[in-house]
């Protein structure tokens, strides 16, 4: 209790709090990057294209891992299919939104529905969750590993769906009664040419002139068109926003009821059925839900980008979700959060940025062109330097090795994540003593003298549910 | 809340439970081949047997775990062979396990309250939809008044906190039998409840039962410890080889040169 008297004590208390953890976490990353765009000397509009782009990736990943951890971290559901589900959602969501060929004057090779773009983003989430049935249907009723093989089946078969040639463009017809040219548009991708999405949300917000205001206000800075600046810090401020919203959501589906059903069907599905529950219809709502909100976080990764391409979504970036789960710790949602951000800033753009500061910093020449000519120098005269630079230069390519040791590090020293073994309580209020009352010292050597838990006499139970 | 209810007419002859003909088989064993035995309410029936008899595979296809290839289980007057486990543990017939599955990685108050039945919280919207919610928390509330009752009643309050993971054997196999109950069944089917639990405990426990079946509860108990049975129940099935070898009281079974012939391994 004195504890909370000393700075320390305040300090830990207000650690203790997930928001304060998580403003720290992103206090540090952005410093980081700020520190190390001085580094390399980048202009005010380097420095913002660099926040931009790295509010961009923490907010994807952010939203991605807390989906995620719905499914494994609170079911126990493995789910290793998760660019499926994003690409459903953001091609549904193109498919939808799309203006109908011919019109506009747009160049794209297939049109779409031409419906509102919030239209599109529902459909597309909706796909996604009726995806996730499908594929959960079967497989919920066997273990484990028969859901991931499933799952990651299923998002080769949408990403090999898409590249077909057969969705590639083919006539849907309208409500008029006439059909239109639609499709997919094969391996080549799709043009995403809806109007942008950002400027259409702000405009319904009626927020138009203060998005103006802000643009001239950047443009006194960067004088040279700081239109895109202001888009995509704009866009990434919106994401923040969404991971925001998904939080609220995750947080009160865990501390729930309904969370504490998915955290006995983790635990131990047979004891959860032994208790009467209906396990697969929560594991199916709750499959369904994580699937929704994948699709969504695809929907914000690529409607801004002006095109999707079905090879994006190959496997791996499913495991980049699940590295960053696995870093935040699964079962948090505040660890999800964090996970993503540091996935983000250490490891997916963080590698990037290393290279680009030791090259401003040290000037090195030219790496040498592939391997053979940088091994060379290390064997004949123990002259690194080739070798060095020609690491350096691949570091694109050594990312993932770089995930893959952290994954390995991780899962030897710290399996449990970043916040450690830390579960947040699934009940819809605090859970603890109500009342003070009653001490529990009685030291009664009498049970009979105690209340009995059972309530209802008539408990026939006739009316359970199916 | 506190007032304890009597169960319906414990002193007519009435039997919640009734099983007949029941027949389980692995490939070419027949675990439990053609049982048929009755519980009689508000009594604790024991079933024994020697390992390998079926008890086990009995329990489960009673409740649901398993589906039998023959025989049918009534419960209640109805006929319930065949449903799903939640199905049957939510007409009031609920089970515990040979192995205390406690749910490790949650504290022993989630434990508790994860057991009532017909949660509102348990649907999703409910629990989301800032409308609904306050339903859910009151609830909620509810729940934990009487999750503490039956915390007390078991002794094991001062393990509230505790993550059900860190608990003793025996400590475990009391946080099952509470939370068996809080989901208000009429029977209980206990697997070997005293398995792996100290002598205290165990009397403790035995303690809990018998209350519990003077205010009306139903129990059927396996167990491995004859004496246990024979000193406690006042009806006694013998299993042996998937069949019931006989039933009576403790002293019939007693004096049944079968059972004997079964326990001392006289493989005939």
């Amino acid at each position: 209790m004195s504890d909370t008297e000393t700075p320390t004590g305040t300090l830990r208390q207000l650690w203790a709090e997930d928001a304060v953890k998580i403003a720290a976490l992103l206090f540090v990353i952005y410093a980081g990057y700020l520190v190390s765009g001085l580094v390399l000397g980048y202009s005010v509009r380097g420095q913002l294209n660099s926040l931009a782009s790295l509010t961009f990736y923490i907010g994807v990943f952010a939203t991605l891992a807390l989906a995620l951890n719905l499914h494994w971290g609170y079911t126990g559901l493995f789910n290793i299919g998760v660019v499926g589900f994003m690409a459903v959602g953001i091609y549904v969501m193109a498919f939808v939104s799309k203006p109908l060929y011919g019109a506009g004057g747009s160049a794209a090779q297939v049109g779409g529905l031409g419906l509102p773009i919030p239209v599109g983003i529902f459909a597309g989430m909706i796909a996604a969750a009726l995806l996730g049935f499908v594929v959960a249907l079967p497989a919920l009723r066997l273990r484990a590993d028969y859901l991931a093989i499933v799952t990651i089946a299923m998002s080769e078969i949408v990403r090999f769906t898409f590249l077909s040639s057969t969705f590639q463009q083919f006539q849907f017809p309208t409500l008029s009664g006439e059909s239109t040219r639609v499709g997919f548009g094969g391996g080549s991708g799709l043009i995403l040419d809806f109007p942008d999405p950002l400027l259409a949300f702000i405009d319904v917000l009626g927020l138009s002139g203060a998005y103006d205001g802000l643009v001239r206000l950047v443009g006194q800075v960067v004088p040279n068109n700081p239109d895109p600046i202001v888009h995509s810090l704009v866009y990434g401020l919106v994401l923040l926003g969404v991971v925001a919203a998904y939080f609220w959501l995750l947080k009160r589906t865990g501390e729930s009821p309904f969370g504490r059903v998915l955290k006995a069907i983790r635990e131990d599905e047979d004891v959860a059925r032994a208790l009467g529950k209906n396990t697969d219809r929560f594991k199916i709502v709750s499959f369904m839900l994580g699937c929704a909100l994948m699709g969504l976080a695809g929907i914000l990764w690529l409607m801004g980008q002006g095109a999707v391409t079905p090879n994006f979504f190959r496997p791996r970036l499913t495991f980049f979700v699940w590295i960053a789960l696995i870093i935040g710790g699964a079962g948090s949602n505040t660890g999800s959060v964090m996970g993503g951000a540091v996935f983000a800033a250490v490891l997916y753009q963080g590698p990037l940025y290393f290279q680009n500061v030791v090259t401003s910093v040290f000037q090195p020449g030219d790496a040498p062109g592939s391997f053979g000519p940088a091994i060379s120098p290390l064997l004949s005269s123990a002259d690194p330097m080739p070798f060095l630079l020609y690491t350096l230069d691949s570091v694109r390519q050594l990312q993932l090795v770089v995930m893959g040791v952290v994954l390995i590090w991780l899962m030897h020293n710290r399996p449990q994540g970043m916040l450690g073994h830390r579960k947040e309580t699934a009940a819809a209020i605090p859970l603890g003593r109500r009342g003070g009352g009653a001490g529990p010292e009685s030291g009664s050597s009498d049970p009979d003298s105690e209340p009995a838990p059972q309530t209802d006499g008539d408990g026939t139970g006739g009316a359970a549910d199916e | 809340m506190s007032e304890s209810i009597t169960r319906s007419r414990p002193d007519v002859a009435d039997t919640p439970l009734r099983v007949e003909g029941l027949t389980k088989r692995f490939g070419g064993i027949t675990a439990v081949d053609g049982a048929t035995f009755e519980v009689e309410r508000g009594t604790l029936t024991g079933l024994i047997g020697p390992n390998g008899a079926g008890k086990s595979t009995t329990f489960n296809l009673i409740t649901g775990m398993l589906s039998p290839d023959a025989g049918t289980v009534v419960f209640d007057g109805e006929d319930i062979t065949g449903l799903e486990p939640y199905q049957i543990a939510n007409r009031g017939l609920v089970r515990t396990f040979q192995i205390a599955r406690e749910l490790g990685e949650m504290t022993v108050l989630e434990n508790m309250m994860l057991a009532p039945k017909h949660q509102r919280g348990e649907h999703l919207w409910r629990s989301v939809l800032p409308g609904a919610r306050g339903g859910v928390v009151e609830q909620e509330e509810e729940l934990l008044d009487r999750v503490w009752e039956a915390l007390e009643f078991f002794e094991i309050e001062h393990l509230a906190e505790e993550y059900a993971g860190n608990l003793s054997g025996g400590q475990r196999k009391l946080l099952e039998m509470a939370r068996a109950l809080l989901t208000d069944p009429d029977m209980l089917l206990l697997d070997e409840p005293f398995a792996g639990v100290n002598p205290t405990l165990e009397q403790r426990l035995l303690d809990h039962i018998h209350d519990l079946r003077d205010q009306g509860y139903t129990f059927l108990l396996v167990e491995h410890d004859m004496d246990l049975i024979m000193n406690n129940c006042r009806h006694v099935i013998v299993m042996h080889q998937g069949e019931i070898l006989t039933e009576g009281t403790p002293e019939e079974i007693k004096s049944n040169e079968a059972v004997i012939e079964a326990y001392l391994g006289g493989d005939v």
